[in-house]
């Protein structure tokens, strides 16, 4: 079975830099950007976006709603 | 253009669907909340119950005084602020005068549990037709830390700097297990929003607790068990971990009292 693939986009602007969904990714896509948004948090940014299989693990934890996924059905 | 563009670009050619994103009922505000705090998890799955639900112009919210005291900035619908604890005192009148309304209370642990710890007891008992949503940390995380009903034993505040001692402090109220007793409650559930997996069981139980207005059989009374890293002076990471391990030992996660 060929594996699921997706990806995330972040409201980078809203994003208060928690690390919550770099913790909850199951696949270590996510990580801490090191530019800073306009609040002077690190927002968070996919790393390895080829592992994304757009489980929404990462949207499922995110307390400012800033993640939106997509998904290849 | 970036590696990321050119991949995003060839999966959405390939059909990619949006699958999640932020809900109409939140208001485009960016939360008020700390980063990590469980409020925004919370808030998040009211409003996508209220939106399956199909009764986005049918709900009515309740929220009283604490860090949640300006959710009706978040939450895009009909809200009504209480005084200090009295959510479940006005939430009794609301749903009394529009039964037809779908009426909820959003609280938290200093709210619920100690000012208005006789509202809450009593809206149970008489087994209004209302859902509470408590979200416990602890502490009285709004005021700056200070030691609430619902602190764990040892644990440190800042009123209890040598942690809570239990003979001069009392002993942790655990107002969930409380309320289960009372037969006006109908379904009773502590939850969690610190993994994907809790959050998608935490939002089974709001879409219970709603869907039991229907039936007009009592009240429901859902927990969530939350952090407050800027409380607890923690990471985010930190502090779920560190509720895991001594939040749950106190408040274990499950139904309490499910529909007979």
């Amino acid at each position: 079975m060929a594996k699921a693939r997706g990806f995330v986009e972040f409201n980078t602007e809203a994003c208060k830099g928690c690390e919550l969904c770099v913790k909850a990714c199951p696949f270590d896509v996510l990580d801490m950007n090191h530019l800073v948004n306009g609040k002077g948090y690190h927002f968070s940014y996919m790393k390895n976006y080829d592992q994304c299989t757009g489980c929404a693990s990462c949207a499922m934890v995110c307390p400012d709603v800033v993640i939106t996924v997509y998904k290849v059905k | 253009m970036s590696d990321i563009e050119t991949y995003k670009k060839e999966l959405l050619a390939q059909g990619a669907k949006k699958i999640f994103t932020k809900t109409k009922n939140l208001t485009d505000t960016p939360f008020s909340y700390c980063g990590g705090c469980g409020h925004g998890v919370v808030h998040r799955l009211i409003m996508e119950v209220v939106e399956e639900l199909n009764i986005t112009h049918d709900t009515i919210g309740i929220a009283p005084v604490g860090c949640t005291a300006i959710a009706y900035e978040f939450m895009n619908i009909d809200m009504q602020q209480a005084a200090h604890g009295r959510a479940p005192a006005l939430a009794t009148g609301i749903k009394r005068t529009m039964p037809d309304k779908y009426v909820f209370t959003y609280q938290g642990d200093g709210d619920l549990a100690a000012i208005g710890t006789g509202e809450t007891i009593h809206a149970c008992n008489r087994g209004e037709n209302i859902a509470i949503f408590f979200v416990n940390n602890g502490i009285y995380g709004m005021t700056g830390g200070q030691m609430a009903p619902t602190t764990l034993p040892g644990m440190v505040s800042s009123t209890s700097p040598y942690g809570r001692n239990m003979d001069t402090h009392g002993y942790p109220l655990s107002l969930t297990e409380l309320v289960a007793k009372l037969p006006g409650t109908y379904y009773v559930t502590r939850q969690s929003v610190h993994t994907p997996a809790n959050v998608r069981k935490c939002k089974k139980a709001i879409q219970t607790a709603f869907e039991n207005q229907k039936l007009n059989k009592g009240l429901s009374f859902v927990e969530i068990v939350s952090n407050c890293n800027s409380g607890w002076k923690m990471t985010p990471v930190e502090s779920n971990k560190w509720m895991e391990e001594n939040m749950f030992r106190s408040y274990p996660l499950g139904d309490i009292k499910l529909p007979q």
